[in-house]
């Protein structure tokens, strides 16, 4: 079976618009372009290679290269830097170290714990410690290789075990949620047990590495074309390394090749370093690690080890829960707090727990600061709920999805949070509904059992259903903010610029549609254009999922703001009430009269209308207090589940995903083609997390795993033989989102621990499923086959 | 041609040099006086002549963002163009071929070409940093097979990652695209003119040019960046000390490269860079004088005599998939799971014999088939068996100056059961944790009679399993003698732990290796995991 099946992303052509159900917003047949499957607006440039990339740009005549001189131990002292052989390479020109920084800081909250080059300290294997700065990329590179450095020794705490054994130092200080007493429902309950998963870090991959190039301008002001998710803070830190004023700084980015959240944090220090040495030397500076570098040095996923009690009863039922989930974190904070903090948000999934307590150890490690990604914990925490409910399947021989069903949350009742937000909009039942007929998992799940029982090969195969519930949001309320600017020429076409950045996910797309939609024209006719602290300044990292919620919404007020004055001045110089202008299919209706877009705006502008405006958002209702645990964190979730199916080979541990059935839902959807995108990929990425990556550290805290040759994300043939991907089209925002969509960039992660759960439930046929596997991540085939290894030899003594 | 008919230029006299590398681009010819040993082309295409359409990835052969088309003439003039990852291909390598860069498949401004239109209609791009890449695969699988099924659109894109998309609207892109046209290809259209301009450049000249000065010299080792520790197995260290020498050598003919070898031992040959091309993009090794011999089609012959197949040294993995996989049926699941399809075109299996990696996947398989080397030395000739090439962890029995002119394969009976079984953490494009092949035949009565097995991943060598074989030689071939066998691979092998494996699952996979022989032996065919 070799099919590709996506139903709803199948459109050719782009005019091919999702027919429209029950008028949840009220406007939403006026909408087109919006909630049709536009094509990404580079997709003609990136095929054909004519999509600038930061590393594509013209570079001045007299352009500089710097490269980083990186720390080779992972824990003491450098005693002495000697980079005399260094300076005598050909071609360099300047080497600098942090004796030259003045503000020496890159940490995420400017609390000091990482600077961006050491002198003293290291914190990890690959710190950077010195930059050379050459006429060419590969001089720069080579004359690295030249430095002399002296250290002190000591012995580094590399995993979660080791930093608690050293007395569980964290960066940063550790949250607790409790709702109700954990442990008096554990004492009472019926039955308890305990136990401990594994769940392994990632790295972003992202295909395009970390990249800043600096270009100095008059008078001491910068410009810094950076590969960032977060250019206000990137131009923050750029300004702080300069000693200059924000105002002198222009952090600007078109598009990148991916990040992930790996750009997030981690393209502050290239950009700041890259324009030190910009201000310094007086030309462009351009800093590009290699692949190498850029997996040791920049900071991943975390891996986290989550201990959790359980007591429940035997028809399944869950009556109180603990949890605590350590993280490596690595040498600073950087995002760990907040990382920690939303895999505890998550330790729930989908389930009520009548009584819980989970706690939080973000653990000091001498490994790369770990940062954001994709998810930002909360794929660890909900890993963690999914094994609670594994283990009280096998603990009952319940079927593990009648265990999840009796524990999903309720409607008007068993609805509170272990953070105390009522969860309101709980449409996931339906979803659980459609997609156990559309994949047929009842029956397929009867034969596989028959199959394995019968089989006397040496392949069993696995089926699991799990299911996602995704607070959207950033939990620190105050960065639900966005700004968007808009222009119109006297020509009819529009300019848009907003906060957000373009790494793929096709934000600008999405916001571009929005604006067309207000002034009902062709989508070609809105132009977007790079991101710019110049042009929309103190804007929130481009992260959460929260995109196209938080942009398209500004840019949605900057565009009403400037229909509203058309109409006004319609309405003054037609004499129609305002309900007869109606902007559709690039002409304005002006009660009887119909004139084109651009007419009207030409005549505007000899009236002397304004035809440019700013739009600002925050998102309403949100709040949060992570002293009590108690708030309303999140506006909404969003909801998905997957059902997977897996073939393993119980000789050597290797596997194929064979089937997978995702139903997602993405609100009134802005694009259902991107949205699919982002479902289908997303997916892809947490397979690989969960399945073939794997980040290995020798036991001098060396990362072995630096590059593709050793870390294996997923290939096109890992993808699911059959992969059927649906959104839910009735599913629309309950709260007043941007025409009522939701957000797609991090749930979709999650769907793929169903294959974890599926390898899971092939494993556990050796046992003949008697014994919980235990199944750690990721589940690579030597994994898997030392998890056959144990549940045999388990069940021989158990015997 | 092949590889053992006699070497047409086998004169005494040296061929006309020539000091001018030349070749096409797109559209246009290269010529180029200065060229350095360590120079690649991706560089050369991004810095030199500023196409930055071609991406870096990952400058290890490994992501496919770099994908370029190479096309070069074959023994009898035929043009044939193959994907390759410019990151590691050696500008020495390109003299006399034509390398297409995505720029060239669509005009400026101009429409798409169908395969970008496809990439397009079907959103196969999200960040796009992977998209030139894609495509250029693609464009490679479409010259080779226009109408590919979904297995082989799969098999074209093993070289390629993207992390956005997931595949699935790329595979969807792929399958969707009608067979190309002269009309609508550009290449297609050129295949005439860029035929006859590279026969013209086919001189038997011999090329020899060097790069600027020396931009350092030898790094001193212990420097302050990381040595990546991952070793994509560095080969045979045997560096010249001072200064390098950064001239490029090409020779004309296979008697010109046993002379030009013979007088600069210390020379680096090259064949397809799949190994060399990664020491100088994360060593930053020198490897000049670089003796580029990938281009000798004198090496490139598969040919049968004798019961045994002859093959040359330059024979691609992708070469081999035909002629060797057509004798040798074992062979085909193997060769789809190395590398990605650019590799396989560009690798050779010379060069991976020679490179003397332990985790190699051609040697075991060879040494189980009972495979001899033959080995040249300026006119000097010698043959040894395949195992004894490798002596220990990077040293083999290679003299200086001598190179690999070819294998024989004695053709294994009909009656044998062959099976190759590569473990690795991903299915495709990964390098082996462990590989075992087995070579069995069975007499009347169901006895072994000969058993050769050879391990990859095991040891410092790929490596005969003496005593496992030991073990079974004269029993009969049941369950229960394969089960008592498995004490014998202790004696065998003690494996390391690293990245890639555990030495526990080294061992117990090992072992079940051989299990999973026995149980296909039980069914015939044997049926390898090529049942996809
Ligand atoms: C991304 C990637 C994936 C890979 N996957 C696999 C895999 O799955 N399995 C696997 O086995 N290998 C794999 N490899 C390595 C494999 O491609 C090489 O070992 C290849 O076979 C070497 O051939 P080459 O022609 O490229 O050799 P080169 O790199 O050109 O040379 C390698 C060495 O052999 C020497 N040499 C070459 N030809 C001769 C000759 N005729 N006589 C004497 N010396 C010679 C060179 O001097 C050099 O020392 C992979 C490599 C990459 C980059
Ligand atoms: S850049 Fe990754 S294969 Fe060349
Ligand atoms: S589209 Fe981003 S890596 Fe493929």
């Amino acid at each position: 079976m070799n099919e590709v099946l996506a139903r709803g992303a199948d459109r050719k052509h782009d005019d091919d618009a999702l027919p429209e159900k029950d008028g949840a917003d009220a406007q939403s047949h006026e909408n087109a372009p919006a909630h049709q499957s536009k094509r990404h607006d580079s997709a003609h440039l990136h095929v054909a290679g004519r999509a600038p990339y930061t590393d594509d740009l013209p570079e001045p005549p007299g352009t500089l290269h710097a490269y980083l001189g990186l720390s080779t131990i992972a824990n003491g002292r450098i005693e002495s830097i000697d980079l005399e052989a260094v300076r005598a390479q050909p071609d360099v020109e300047a080497v600098i170290t942090a004796d030259d920084l003045g503000h020496n800081d890159a940490s995420a909250w400017q609390i000091g714990d990482e600077p961006f080059l050491t002198s003293g300290k290291v914190g990890f294997l690959g710190q950077p410690v010195f930059m050379v700065v050459a006429t060419s990329r590969n001089a720069a590179r080579r004359a690295c290789r030249h430095a002399k450095i002296a250290y002190a020794e000591d012995t580094p705490i590399l995993d979660v075990d080791q930093a608690r054994e050293a007395g569980g130092r964290t960066v940063i200080d550790g949250m607790t949620l409790e709702r109700g007493d954990a442990d008096a429902a554990l004492a009472n309950a019926p039955r308890t047990l305990s136990g401990t998963m594994l769940i392994g870090g990632q790295d972003h991959f992202y295909l395009e590495g970390q990249i800043a190039f600096a270009v100095p301008g008059e008078d001491g002001t910068m410009i810094v074309y950076s590969s960032t998710q977060h250019p206000s803070e990137t131009q923050m830190l750029v300004a702080h390394a300069l000693h200059r004023p924000a105002a002198m700084v222009t952090l600007e980015v078109r598009r990148m090749g991916g990040a992930f959240g790996g750009k997030e944090s981690q393209a502050n220090l290239f950009a700041a370093l890259a324009a030190f040495a910009a201000d310094r030397l007086g030309a462009p500076v351009k800093i590009r690690p290699d692949r190498d570098d850029d997996m040791v040095a920049t900071g991943k996923r975390h891996d986290f080890r989550a201990d959790y009690e359980i007591g429940f009863d035997d028809e399944g039922g869950i009556h109180g829960v603990k949890f605590t989930y350590a993280a490596r974190c690595g040498f600073s904070a950087d995002l760990s707090g907040p990382v920690t903090d939303r895999a505890l948000f998550h330790c729930d999934n989908t389930y009520y727990w009548p009584a819980v307590k989970a706690v939080s150890q973000p653990l000091f490690t001498n490994t790369v600061s770990n940062t954001a990604f994709r998810g930002f914990g909360g794929p660890q925490g909900m890993v963690g709920a999914e094994r609670v409910i594994e283990e009280v399947a096998f603990a009952t021989g319940l079927d593990p999805l009648e265990v999840r069903r009796r524990n999903f949350y309720g409607e008007g009742e068993r609805n509170l949070t272990p953070y105390h937000q009522t969860v309101e909009d709980f449409v996931l039942p339906r979803i659980v509904d459609e997609l156990l007929e559309s994949s047929d998992y009842e029956a397929r799940r009867q034969a596989i059992r028959q199959t394995n029982r019968d089989a006397n090969g040496f392949k069993r195969r696995g089926i699991a259903l799990t299911p996602v519930k995704f607070g959207i949001s950033f939990t620190a309320s105050h960065l639900n903010q966005a700004g968007a600017l808009v222009h119109i020429y006297t020509d009819g076409s529009i300019h848009l610029n907003h906060g957000g950045t373009e790494m793929g996910q096709g934000l600008n797309t999405k916001v571009a549609q929005v604006v067309a939609a207000v002034f009902g024209v062709p989508l070609e006719q809105v132009r977007i254009t790079a991101t710019s602290t110049g042009k929309v300044p103190n804007t929130s990292a481009t992260a959460a999922s929260s995109g196209a919620d938080l942009n398209g919404m500004a840019a949605k007020l900057a565009a009403e703001t400037i229909r509203q004055r058309l109409v006004d001045f319609a309405v003054a110089e037609h004499g129609v009430p305002a309900e007869q202008v109606v902007f559709r299919d690039g002409q304005v209706q002006i009660g009887n009269r119909e004139v084109g877009f651009a007419e009207l705006v030409e005549e505007a502008y000899t009236a002397r209308i304004s035809l440019s405006s700013t739009g600002y958002y925050r998102t309403p209702k949100i709040h949060w207090d992570r002293a009590s645990g108690r708030g309303h964190p999140f506006y909404y979730f969003a909801y998905g589940a997957a059902v997977s199916e897996v073939e393993i080979d119980t000789l050597t541990g290797e596997y194929t995903v064979e089937r997978v059935d995702i139903l997602h839902e993405t609100g009134n959807s802005l694009n259902p083609a991107i949205d699919i995108g982002q479902i289908e990929g997303g997916f892809a990425q947490g397979m690989g997390w969960l399945t073939t990556e794997e980040l290995v550290w020798d036991e001098k805290g060396r990362l072995l795993t630096h590059a593709p040759s050793t870390y294996k994300i997923p290939l096109a043939s890992d993808m699911p033989r059959q992969f059927n991907v649906a959104l839910a089209e009735w599913s629309r925002a309950h709260e007043p989102t941007v025409f009522r969509s939701k957000a797609v960039g991090e749930p979709p992660f999650m769907l793929a621990i169903s294959v974890l759960h599926a390898l899971s439930d092939a494993v556990a046929s050796v046992a003949d499923y008697t014994i919980c596997p235990r199944l750690d991540a990721p589940a690579t085939p030597e994994h898997i086959l030392m998890t056959i290894e144990r549940l045999r030899a388990d069940s021989k003594t158990a015997n | 041609m092949t590889a053992n008919a006699p070497d047409p230029s086998d004169s005494a006299l040296p061929p006309p040099i020539r000091r001018t590398m030349r070749f096409l681009l797109n559209d246009r010819p290269v010529f180029l006086d200065r060229v350095a040993p360590d120079d690649t082309l991706l560089d050369f295409l991004r810095i030199e002549k500023r196409l930055t359409g071609t991406k870096e990835g990952c400058a290890e052969g490994d992501c496919g963002a770099c994908t370029v088309l190479l096309g070069t003439l074959d023994a009898q003039g035929r043009l044939h163009y193959r994907s390759a990852n410019a990151c590691i291909v050696l500008m020495g390598m390109i003299d006399g071929a034509h390398i297409v860069t995505v720029e060239h498949l669509s005009p400026r401004g101009g429409p798409l070409h169908p395969i970008q239109q496809a990439m397009v209609d079907h959103h196969g791009s999200q960040c796009g940093f992977c998209t030139p890449g894609f495509v250029m695969s693609l464009y490679g699988l479409l010259m080779r097979q226009p109408t590919p099924d979904r297995l082989a659109v799969e098999r074209a894109l093993q070289g390629n990652l993207c992390r956005c998309t997931g595949y699935a609207p790329i595979v969807r892109a792929a399958l969707s695209v009608a067979a190309l046209s002269g009309t609508d290809d550009p290449v297609l259209a050129e295949r005439p003119t860029v035929t006859k301009r590279l026969a013209e450049w086919r001189d038997g000249s011999r090329l020899e040019v060097s790069g600027h000065e020396a931009a350092s010299g030898n790094a001193e080792p212990g420097g302050a960046t990381i040595l990546p520790s991952d070793v994509p197995y560095e080969g045979d260290v045997s560096e010249s000390e001072g200064a390098s020498d950064n001239r490029i050598l090409r020779p004309a003919s296979v008697a010109d490269l046993a002379r030009l070898f013979e007088d600069n031992p210390a020379g680096r040959i090259v064949a397809g860079a799949t190994d060399v091309g990664l020491w100088v993009t994360k060593f930053m090794r020198d490897v000049g004088p670089l003796i580029p011999i990938g281009h000798l089609d004198e090496l490139r012959g598969v040919e049968e005599s004798d019961g045994a197949l002859r093959i040359g040294a330059n024979v691609s993995y992708t070469d081999a998939l035909d002629a060797l996989a057509e004798r040798i049926p074992a062979f085909a699941p193997l060769l789809w799971r190395i590398g990605g399809n650019q590799i396989r075109n560009m690798g050779t299996i010379g060069g991976n014999i020679a490179n003397g990696s332990p985790i190699g996947d051609m040697p075991p398989p060879l040494i189980a088939l009972g495979a001899m080397l033959h080995l040249r030395k300026g006119d000097a000739r010698r043959d040894l068996p395949l195992e004894d090439f490798f002596i220990e962890y990077g040293k083999q029995d290679r003299w200086d100056g001598e190179f690999v002119e070819a294998l024989s394969v004695p053709l294994p009976s009909p009656d044998a059961k062959i099976a190759f079984h590569k473990i690795s953490k991903r299915r495709d494009e990964d390098i082996t944790a462990c590989l075992g092949a087995f070579h069995l035949m069975l007499t009347d009565d169901g006895t072994v009679d000969t058993i050769r097995i050879a391990y990859g991943g095991m040891a410092g060598v790929p490596k005969r399993a003496s005593a496992v074989e030991k073990a079974l030689i004269g029993r009969p071939w049941t369950e229960d003698a394969v089960e008592s066998a498995l004490a014998a691979f202790e004696e065998d092998f003690t494996p390391l732990s690293d990245m890639r494996a555990s030495a526990d699952y080294r061992m117990l996979v090992a072992r079940n290796l051989l299990r999973r022989f026995f149980a296909d032996t039980q069914d015939d065919p044997i049926q390898t995991e090529a049942a996809q």
